[in-house]
């Protein structure tokens, strides 16, 4: 009697390893996935830069600053390796193309050109798509890191060696509706 | 996020259905026992489902294509509308659809859209022209969210599969009902010869049951069917906002829709409660019989939303302007404790033009749709070049230049395309194949010593002619300096 009693505990025990141990790992792959997403997102906004760069050069000839500060962001966000770093150097660079679209207004012959009015669309979506893929990665994070803390999956995920993800933070631009202007720089 | 509601939904819909089976079977088995007397329920039973079933199929696997063929919608590519396509992959991401919806245009002037597809990894989104020119960026991402929430909660394969349902029922009931009044007399021949031979006596009060039920069958089942309608409605209402994050964008764009005059002459009886505003307003249009809930009611309540954009933000402004606690969605899909931000609007260009210009951008949009080219004229006319054109030349209607059709307008495409690294807009194929064309093929240009001078045509809209060197000079809507400069030439047009 005692034996099939022992033997249940430890097919109970087992089914819930089993099942612990996959769910933790659908979980992980959700994380990753959703960062796969932001990921192609980031690389495009990279890919489009020199391009917009390129495009307003000759009309912005009084934003040289303006201009060479987003591609510097660019290679800083483009050297950058784990999620933190990449989310501080991303969001430098959102701020610097916030200022850009700012002083873009100031340019009506450089709003006007066509080609420079798609890069711009591409652009804004390309922002677009980073801010709601950003939005599941959170989720997707949240929900695993809760997971890997908890009692009792917290017990497979040390001993498997789950490790919990970072968030990836990115400050919103904030300077869109309100140009800050400064005569100094 | 979006996981309780969805099978919340699922829930929903299997109990919906399973009533109206039910309801399907009850009548069947009724009207069976009426006309064919004893035994005759479970034939009856067989017809119902035998009945159901085939219209189910023909639904299920010609459905979505027969509604976007019915509504004359054509697939569009990437380049006739760029901005449709980021904003239906923004949305895309943002409800975590597994693939990306198909794109189709709807030769129409009259603003509207709506979503098909049973499966949200086989599904389409299909807008009229006259939506795009008349909505801005933020306004058409409330739209496009507005049926992306439609393909997520799975509202299309609900609404079909509810629909058929309601068919099936309302079908056998006719049926019944009319043979009983028009061939009342073989109907009781037969049947009373059937009984005779049976010899039993309950066939009177099972025929009033049928009747009955053939009568308020129908009706109960179409009012559970709208009622759902415009539940689902009010969701993707909730979802769109909740997507998006900005109320304010889906709420003007249904204002904009619901004033438009235009009668949208693609829609019918079948796809009309699929589209985002009805379609066919008039006195149908509200009350129970209404597929989709008053549009200033739902307008009002997208304005009056003052916690955020969370589920509980909307539940709480219908609550207070359909002036009662509604359930709108689930209990399960809403956290207490939600804080959903609004994000800030869209630095977007107003588009406020007349509407000629917006026809006109409605059939350049369509003309793009069907392959057409455009070149422009030195004396400004647009000429529009079908693509089964194949002359090298061809003569501008207004002034009589020759203007040259451009060979290399597909290369040039091909490289500004790969030079943008990416989706290019049908906007900048035309601006490069204007290039070449843009100056005078007869009569001299302006010379070199001459003060360079261009009159404008129209103001506050866009406008384009060529400088001296043949480069392309653009004039925005809201340009008003006085000269402009060639970035190519440097040499400096006064503008007048």
């Amino acid at each position: 009697m005692a034996a099939w009693i022992f033997l249940g505990v430890v097919v109970l025990a087992v089914m819930f390893f089993v099942g612990a141990y996959n769910s933790l790992v659908g979980l992980r792959n959700r994380v990753k996935n959703a960062w796969s997403q932001i990921d192609v997102q980031l690389k495009r906004r990279h890919d489009l830069i020199p391009n917009l760069v390129e495009t307003a050069k000759g009309y912005m000839t009084h934003e040289r600053e303006t201009l060479s500060a987003i591609t510097e962001a660019r290679s800083r966000a483009m050297g950058a390796g784990t999620v933190a770093e990449k989310g501080a150097a991303e969001s430098q660079l959102s701020q610097a193309l916030s200022r850009f679209l700012v002083s873009v207004e100031n340019y009506p012959d450089l709003k006007a050109n066509q080609n420079f009015l798609a890069l711009q669309e591409e652009l804004t979506s390309t922002e677009n798509k980073i801010a709601f893929a950003r939005q599941s990665y959170t989720d997707a994070v949240n929900f695993y890191n809760n997971k890997i803390e908890m009692f009792p999956s917290n017990v497979v995920a040390g001993m498997f060696n789950f490790r919990p993800e970072a968030f990836f933070e990115i400050e919103e631009p904030t300077q869109r509706e309100a140009p800050k202007v400064s005569f100094t720089r | 996020m979006f996981w309780e509601l969805i099978a919340a939904n699922r829930r929903k819909s299997f109990l919906l259905f399973v009533g109206m089976a039910a309801l399907l079977v009850t009548l069947g088995y009724f009207i069976g026992q009426a006309t064919m007397g004893e035994g005759g329920g479970n034939i009856g039973i067989i017809i119902a489902i035998a009945l159901w079933v085939i219209m189910s199929a023909a639904s299920v696997f010609g459905g979505p294509d027969i509604v976007l063929r019915m509504s004359r919608a054509k697939p569009v590519t990437e380049d006739v509308h760029p901005q449709l396509f980021n904003i239906v992959e923004e949305m895309k991401i943002s409800a975590g659809l597994p693939a990306m919806p198909k794109v189709y245009i709807i030769d129409e002037k009259a603003p509207n859209a709506f979503a098909t597809g049973l499966r949200p990894e086989d599904s389409a989104i299909a807008v009229t022209a006259g939506l795009l020119t008349k909505l801005n960026r933020d306004e058409l991402q409330g739209v496009i969210a507005h049926e992306t929430s439609h393909i997520m909660n799975r509202d299309v394969q609900f609404l079909t599969l509810a629909s058929v349902m309601l068919g099936s029922i309302v079908l056998i009931s006719q049926v019944f009902l009319r043979g009983m009044w028009f061939g009342g007399g073989s109907s009781k021949r037969w049947r009373s010869s059937k009984k005779s031979e049976g010899g039993g006596g309950g066939g009177g009060a099972l025929v009033v049951v049928a009747i009955v039920l053939a009568i308020l069958g129908p009706i109960f089942a179409r009012l559970l069917y709208f009622s759902i309608s415009r539940n689902r409605e009010y969701l993707a209402d909730a979802c769109a906002v909740r997507l998006t994050r900005y109320p304010a964008g889906l709420a003007s764009a249904l204002e904009k829709i619901s004033e438009s005059p235009l009668h949208l002459e693609a829609a019918n009886q079948v796809n009309a409660p699929m589209f985002i505003v009805a379609p066919v307003q008039g006195p149908k249009a509200s009350g129970w019989g209404a597929t989709h809930p008053p549009i200033q009611e739902r307008i009002a309540i997208l304005r009056s939303m003052s916690e955020g954009a969370g589920f509980l933000s909307y539940q709480h402004a219908a609550a207070k302007v359909r002036g009662k606690p509604s359930m709108i969605m689930p209990a399960s899909a809403i956290k207490k404790d939600e804080r959903v931000a609004v994000r800030e609007a869209h630095p977007d260009v107003v588009r406020e033009q007349s509407e000629k210009a917006q026809a006109r951008d409605v059939m350049d949009l369509m003309r793009a749709v069907n392959g057409f080219a455009f070149l422009l004229c030195a004396c400004g006319l647009k000429i529009k070049v079908p693509p089964e054109f194949t002359d090298p030349q061809i003569t501008c209607t207004r002034c009589g230049r020759t203007n040259e059709i451009p060979k290399a307008q597909v290369t040039e495409f091909a490289e500004v395309a790969a030079a943008v690294g990416a989706i290019v807009g049908s906007q900048v194929k035309t601006a490069t194949s204007d290039l070449p064309f843009a100056q005078p093929a007869s009569g001299a240009p302006a010379g070199a010593d001459a003060p360079l001078e261009y009159q404008r045509r129209t103001r506050g809209e866009w406008e384009s002619f060529s400088c001296a060197c043949g480069h392309l000079l653009q004039l925005s809507p809201i340009f008003s300096a006085s000269e402009v400069r060639c970035p190519q030439c440097t040499r400096i047009t006064r503008v007048t």
